[in-house]
């Protein structure tokens, strides 16, 4: 599990690592065509298709010429194997460059020039200043006399901020020529893919250094693909080369996700794919039967007395032939990257549509952050239409709903409160005298807010100082410290220099006790430079620092000071000091040394010697920083909840802060209308009853329109989720909004989990690295491009920068793309259908001997050009205007619940293809009888009336005509007339003059509109009669909008200013005081229970609701 | 890997700097197609509307419908099924074996004519229950031997008439070799009456289909004679029949031209038509029909069209009519919004 890295020896490490050479292809020239074809070939359906193609090359059962198939097949495949081939040779292209990109190495103590993939482990690689670093470095020296130097780490997690990197401190000092000479060994885990964690060792050997051991962090470490940036020079030994660097293993095919939508595609594939069976069997039996009885005494047919033994199977196979095209073909090769048992995934339509529903996110101006220029991006360009069926929302509060711009507004120090009357407590002149006063107590609060941290000054060219912090709180507490003259004005190597009231004091740092979450606070330990006092700074969590007082402390005030600020919305940290023995820090330092360096288990090694520091302290105050609600998030929080989308909030944040903030974005409402359900309780047998009784009281209340939200704690949901899930479960289904505060990343995940579990569809949205495993968990993660860095943002599917995008992202864009794949997929199968109950009527009066109707060409045109392009362009359709699915967001149910594509409309869509197919085959054979009945002219009557229909079908239904779907129907039936003339101008073709022969009779053009009146006839009059009578609230709202109705008036969302400050009272959560909480029942009919239950509505509406609620029931009763 | 992170050059520092040059760079460019805000006509289904496009419809319909169905009526028609009579009565029990046999197949028919037949008179021979449309028969020709004649010996998609007697037959497979071989002569008044056998096939099929440089080969020689045989010294874009023949029927209905007679027909006159029964129909049941017409600008006989003309018409103008009737009895305000059920209850959000 380990690896050992001799520093600067040429000969031992050459054989047991990997040098490091980059290597991302798939492919190599000579594997490519089997690799790629074996890969596209290991999907059932592909195998299928690829079976029937195959059979096809069989003439004596083919229908058509193979090509039909072949052609599309081949083109298909060949599009994606280029596609990969490509990317592969770009892939190749950008490894090369890496490769062959000269670097500077130390070989036999010389500085050499060589290519990057030469570097071996063990090797020291020097950078320059703005170099890209091409291997995982340990720093061992840098231009800075610090050891310092900073890096740009953007390529590896997106943050654009500049990160500083130390060298370990038994490299500090050494010469810049003695670099060379350097020898030493580094003890340091397996490559993973943790870019977060380094925990190695590092001895160098004797003279540079005695055998000391010192620790290493990922601070010390230098990663590939980051920058040099702000430092002259660096240089540092490799110890992960090539594919196994940190960069290098966390590559990796990101599983694909797979959206609501393509389920119920490829069940109904499956259908279809039975229903063919089913068909081909039918008509094989019937066919061998004719072929028994009848054909035998056709003597014109010639049937042998004996066929050979296959002879049964051929008229079924050739109907398998016939009917392979029920499948649509644009529909039918894929499925890249699925390892279920599916098969559909178009690579050419719905691909095609879908990464253009991606881009019009890319493209909305009206999604871009001002602010900071930022544009929506979608990442993931295959699930656009989950995002319309989205049932839970999953938020994080901090940089999500909340700007993540800390501004310091109070404080309590030693029981006085500052900052009460103005709300600013920088402006209040009792704060202000009792610096100026220097004030022990509050100069001592300054120094904790000042220095208790791991900010670093940067001084500008214009004297400024510039704070550079990884936390939000940790810079607003130093500035606020700056504002109130207490100036952190240099850090150098381990001496901090303040300025305070004009005087300079200097601390050397000895210690610096990180932040980790499970702490909850960090600790410096400091020596003050002019009298060598050593004191133990703290900030923390008031859970982390006010138990650990000094025994006899009075910690009550501070206690108020936190649940008064909480109450307001104010994330508070405690401050704390304590002042160090010497030999007490001398004896913990050493035990924190060999803390530092274990491997194993290091971070928790680390939290229990911290443990034994930070104790006794005694509390110096609160702090309390106001983060701003971004704009918009009432608002938009209202919207999706109206559209019946559950909101959850899982925070890390303490339970009031949360609370009030849930009440200032509408997330939840405050007394009487909303009420809040408190589950708690450190033991099992407490949660257990009080998950009981939140439990109780949703089941009585989730008839009414009560907004009943329950809150739940990290601890509370741990031992929920582990002993009672079922429960929770159940909890999770009833409940609308839940707030759970102070969970850990995993557990957001697990909440995810649990309720993708229940078949919910989820959305997780969140800015910071601690979202990344509940955004990558969901179905659709979207990340803030915030000021937590870009971590969350590049592992979700979406990426937005602001929270109020959310709702134009779920109710345009969600909602358009689920209702367009809805109609194209189905119109897919609708088009392919038509055609083949055409084939399979036609086989009733061709003695069931399996003869196409259709030849060839048309069939292959048919598929992949007629019917594809005016389909196309539904990607512009759009059923309601965005303004009127913003007044009405309710309107979401109707993707959310399946309504456009689930078997009941894909009958409705069976049943216009059975008809039409009956419409077209019927007119033409009555039409084209006798002395017209010439095959081909048959064939393309028949084929006309089919495209004919699908224009008028295609316009029927699209909502909203653009230019541009006009010039796809109507051009699309110009260009059929035009390229079949152009075939029939060919000699050559079996349709020579067949389409001129056509146009010229009056009788082919009073057949079309014969087929198009009845065909499109009944189609119309029911819809109208659905429309006007039945209408769905789709079809009201489209009316509405476009008589310009009232609409307005009724669903408007008026904005609602809301301050934190006017609303501290109506808060009650029901705590332990009320604990059997009684509720008078209202009776209403609120959008959010009639999803759940039964809705008013049509039959059809009936039938929905039912599969729905049977649906929920079996969603219950998943987790047992 | 890192093209696409928002800014990979710029430094932590200046960040806020850096961030307006990349506004620029990265907004997407405004036009109203990738906005989703073309202009666009988004017609609804109001009751006007409908009404009125089945009214247009059943108005347009009902008079195609009435001049089809007269011009199908105009056309004059005279059907002779013959394959029973032309039988000798004694042999109607086996007829198979009669039409086998070598007997002497002439067969003499009276046709009346009802009404004034005008020129140019077309006389089909229609055939039922023959599925010229059967996939081992429709795929057994060979287009290109047709049409070259160097490449005569391309028979592979002919079986299983594909050779005989070890060389290959031209005109090859089922369709040639089962050529109709009914002959009809038409006589009035005891006058040869003149049937134009030129011109009967389609002339893109002579010209381009059926080489002048072919001629019959081989051809019936086999053990089993199907249909008629070809004249092997007149080229196969000569051989009308043969072409009007090989354009295959898609119905097992089907009426082929075996003449035109270019002169009128006066009402009551009585056609003799001395006819060669020599195909063999009985063994699968199927019927054979000598059919003399005219035609109309919209082909043949057939009432289909003005028939379903008239029927869809009618179907509109019913439904135009009850829609308007339950428009009047029950009207419904289009986008009430009260139908919307969240509106019913305000209080319900």
């Amino acid at each position: 599990m380990k690896r050992y890295v001799y520093i600067n020896d040429d000969e031992s490490s050459h054989e047991l690592f990997c040098d490091n050479r980059i290597s991302n292809r798939k492919y190599t020239v000579l594997n490519f065509l089997p690799k790629n074809l074996w890969e596209q070939f290991s999907r059932f359906m592909n195998q299928y298709f690829l079976l029937i193609a195959c059979l096809q090359l069989w003439s004596l059962i083919t229908p058509v010429n193979p090509a039909s198939t072949w052609g599309p097949l081949i083109f298909i495949f060949a599009v994606s194997a280029s596609k990969e081939a490509w990317d592969d040779y770009n892939r190749h292209l950008s490894d090369k460059k890496a490769n062959e990109k000269p670097v500077w190495v130390v070989r036999q103590g010389i500085r050499k020039h060589i290519q990057a993939q030469d570097i071996h482990v063990g090797n020291i690689v020097w950078l320059r200043e703005n170099d890209e670093v091409p291997c995982d470095l340990v720093l061992i020296g840098t231009s800075d006399p610090q050891g310092l130097c900073y890096v740009e780490t953007s390529a590896l997690d997106g943050e654009i901020d500049l990160k500083t990197r130390v060298i370990p401190a038994a490299c500090m000092g050494i010469d810049f020529e003695l670099l060379h000479k350097i020898k030493g060994v580094i003890e340091c885990p397996n490559p993973d893919k943790d870019i977060r964690r380094f925990d190695a060792n590092l001895r160098l050997f004797p003279p540079f250094i005695d055998n000391d051991v010192c620790p290493l962090t990922i601070k010390n470490t230098i990663l590939q693909s980051c920058y040099l940036r702000n430092t002259e020079w660096a240089c540092g030994v490799a110890v992960y080369t090539g594919n196994e660097t940190k960069l290098g293993m966390s590559r990796g095919i990101p599983e694909p996700k797979l959206t609501a939508m393509d389920a119920m595609i490829d069940k109904l594939t499956g259908a279809i794919f039975v229903f063919q069976i089913v068909v081909v069997m039918v008509l094989g039996i019937a066919g061998n039967v004719w072929k028994d009885t009848e054909a035998r005494k056709q003597w014109y047919v010639l049937y042998p007395l004996e066929g050979p033994w296959y002879e049964l199977l051929v008229i079924p196979l050739r109907f398998e032939l016939l009917c392979s095209i029920m499948i649509p073909i644009s529909i039918k090769v894929g499925w890249l990257g699925d390892d279920q048992f599916l098969y559909l995934k178009s690579k050419v339509s719905l691909d095609l549509v879908k990464s253009l529903y991606a881009k019009f996110i890319d493209w909305d101006s009206e999604m871009i952050d001002y602010e900071t220029g930022i544009p929506s991006h979608a990442t993931n360009t295959a699930i656009s239409e989950d995002l319309g069926q989205v049932e839970y929302i999953m938020t994080d509060k901090t940089g999500t709903l909340t700007e993540n711009i800390m501004i310091f507004r109070r404080c309590c120090i030693s029981g006085v409160f500052y900052g009460n009357e103005g709300g600013d407590a920088l402006k209040d002149t009792k704060l202000l005298n009792a610096v100026a006063g220097s004030s022990p107590d509050v100069v001592q609060f300054l120094t904790v807010m000042a220095i208790c941290n791991t900010v670093i000054p940067i001084k500008s060219k214009t004297g400024a100082i510039l704070y550079k912090a990884q936390s939000q709180d940790e810079d607003a507490l130093v500035n606020a410290a700056a504002q109130l003259h207490m100036v952190y004005v240099n850090k150098n190597a381990n001496i901090l220099e303040i300025r305070c009231n004009g005087s300079v004091i200097k601390y050397e740092v000895l210690e610096t006790l990180e932040f980790t979450s499970d702490r909850k606070r960090m600790s410096v330990v400091v020596k003050d430079c002019q009298n060598g006092k050593i004191v133990l700074l703290s900030k923390g969590a008031d859970e982390a620092i006010l138990p650990y007082a000094y025994a006899g402390q009075q910690t009550r005030t501070f206690i108020e000071a936190v649940e008064q600020y909480a109450q307001l919305g104010l994330r508070t940290l405690c401050l704390a000091w304590r002042e160090l023995k010497e030999d007490e820090y001398q004896e913990w330092s050493l035990m924190f040394k060999e803390a530092s360096s274990t491997l194993v288990d290091r971070e928790w090694r680390i939290a229990e010697v911290c443990q034994r520091l930070e104790h006794d302290f005694e509390v110096l105050g609160v702090t309390a920083i106001e983060d701003r609600l971004q704009d918009g998030v009432p608002e938009t929080i209202e919207t999706l909840r109206k559209a019946g989308i559950n909101f959850w909030m899982l925070t890390g944040d303490k339970q009031n802060t949360a609370i009030q903030i849930a009440l200032s974005c509408n997330f939840i409402s405050p007394e009487p209308k909303g009420q809040l359900l408190l589950i708690d309780g450190k033991t099992e047998d407490e949660v257990c009853r009080s998950l009981e009784r939140v439990l109780l009281t949703m089941r009585i209340t989730s008839s009414e329109p009560k907004d009943v939200a329950f809150v739940v704690d990290g601890w509370a949901l741990e031992i929920a989720l582990k002993h009672y899930r079922k429960a929770f479960t159940e909890l999770a289904i009833l409940s609308r909004t839940a707030i759970c505060c102070r969970v850990t990343p995993s557990q957001k995940a697990q909440l995810v989990e649990l309720l993708k579990s229940c078949d919910y569809r989820t959305l997780a949205i969140g800015d910071g690295g601690n979202d990344v495993r509940m955004i990558q968990q969901a179905d659709i993660g979207v990340g803030i491009s915030g000021r937590e860095g870009l971590q969350a943002a590049r592992a979700a599917d979406y990426s937005i920068g602001k929270f109020r995008f959310l709702k134009r992202l779920i109710l345009v864009h969600g909602r358009y793309s689920y209702n367009r794949t809805a109609f194209l997929s189905q119109y897919s199968f609708y088009k392919s259908l038509v055609i083949c109950f055409i084939q399979i009527f036609f086989s009733f009066i061709s003695g069931v001997s399996g003869t196409s109707l259709f030849n060839s060409v048309s069939l292959m045109a048919y598929n992949v050009f007629y019917t594809s392009v005016p389909v196309l362009v539904s990607v512009l359709d759009k059923d309601l205007s965005e303004g009127t699915v913003m007044q009405h967001p309710q309107i979401l149910f109707y993707c959310q619940a399946g309504r456009l594509l689930n078997p009941s409309t894909f009958a409705g869509w069976f049943g216009r293809s059975l008809f039409h197919a009956i419409v077209v085959f019927v007119i033409t054979i009555h039409a084209y009888a006798y002395e017209k009945s010439e095959m081909e002219e048959l064939s393309m009557v028949a084929l006309s009336g089919c495209i004919w229909l699908q224009a008028f079908v295609v316009a029927l239904e699209t909502n909203s005509f653009t230019i541009l779907q006009h010039l796809a129907i109507w051009g699309n039936l110009v260009a059929f007339y035009v390229i079949n003339w152009i075939i029939s101008a060919i000699p050559a073709s079996g349709m020579y003059t067949i389409m001129f022969r056509l146009c010229r009779q009056p009788s082919y053009w009073i057949t079309m509109f014969l087929i198009v009146a009845a065909g499109m006839g009944p189609v119309l009059a029911l819809k109208y009669f659905r429309y006007t009578y039945r209408p769905s609230k789709i079809n009201t709202l489209q009316q509405a909008e476009r008589m310009g109705g009232p609409i307005l008036s009724l669903g408007n969302i008026e904005p609602q200013p809301r301050s934190i400050e006017k609303e501290v009272s109506p808060l009650s959560i029901t705590q332990p005081k009320s604990r059997s909480p009684v509720y008078e029942p209202l009776l209403s009919d609120s959008p959010n229970s009639s999803r759940r239950s039964l809705g008013p509505g049509t039959p059809f509406d009936f039938f929905q609701s039912q599969s729905r609620l049977s649906s929920s029931y079996s969603r219950n009763c998943k987790d047992n | 890997m890192s093209s696409n992170t928002p800014s990979s050059s710029a430094g932590g520092v200046g960040s806020a700097d850096s961030a307006a040059p990349r506004r620029n760079s990265k907004r997407p460019k405004y036009s109203k197609f990738t906005q989703q805000e073309l202009p666009a006509c988004k017609p609804i289904l109001t009751p006007r509307w409908v009404i009125s496009a089945f009214m247009l419809v059943s108005i347009v319909f009902i008079p195609i419908g009435v001049v089809s169905l007269f011009a199908s009526r105009d056309v004059v028609e005279i059907i002779d099924r013959y394959e029973t009579e032309c039988v000798p009565e004694n042999l109607r029990n086996n007829k198979v074996s009669f039409i086998q046999s070598d007997a002497n197949k002439t067969c003499t028919r009276k046709l009346r004519v009802k009404k004034l037949m005008k020129q140019p008179i077309y006389v089909y021979y229609q055939l039922d229950n023959f599925y010229q449309n059967h996939r081992r028969y429709v795929k057994s020709r060979s287009d290109s031997q047709l049409k070259d004649n160097s490449s005569w010996n391309d028979v592979s998609s002919c079986k299983p008439e594909d050779m005989s007697n070890g060389q290959a037959i031209v005109p090859c497979g089922l369709i040639a070799w089962s050529l109709f071989n009914d002959t009809y002569n038409f006589s009035l008044n005891n006058q040869q009456l003149e049937v134009n056998k030129r011109g009967i096939s389609w002339k893109s099929d002579r010209d381009s289909k059926f080489g002048n440089d072919v001629f019959p080969r081989n051809f019936q020689n086999g053990t089993l004679i199907g249909g008629k045989t070809l004249d092997p010294t007149v080229p196969l874009s000569k051989q009308e029949d043969l072409i009007v023949w090989m354009r295959t029927a898609a119905l097992p209905t089907f009426r082929k031209l075996y003449g035109k007679i270019e002169r009128d027909l006066q009402a009551n006159e009585t056609i003799h038509v001395t006819l060669e029964n020599n195909y063999n129909t009985y063994s699968f049941n199927g019927k054979k029909k000598l059919v003399l017409s005219t035609t109309s600008w919209l082909g043949g006989k057939n009432d289909f069209l003005g028939i379903a003309y008239l029927t869809v018409g009618g179907l509109c103008f019913f439904l135009a009519l009850s829609f308007t009737v339950v428009y009047l009895l029950k009207p419904r305000r289009l986008g009430d919004p009260s139908y919307l059920s969240w509106n019913r209850n305000p209080g319900g959000h």
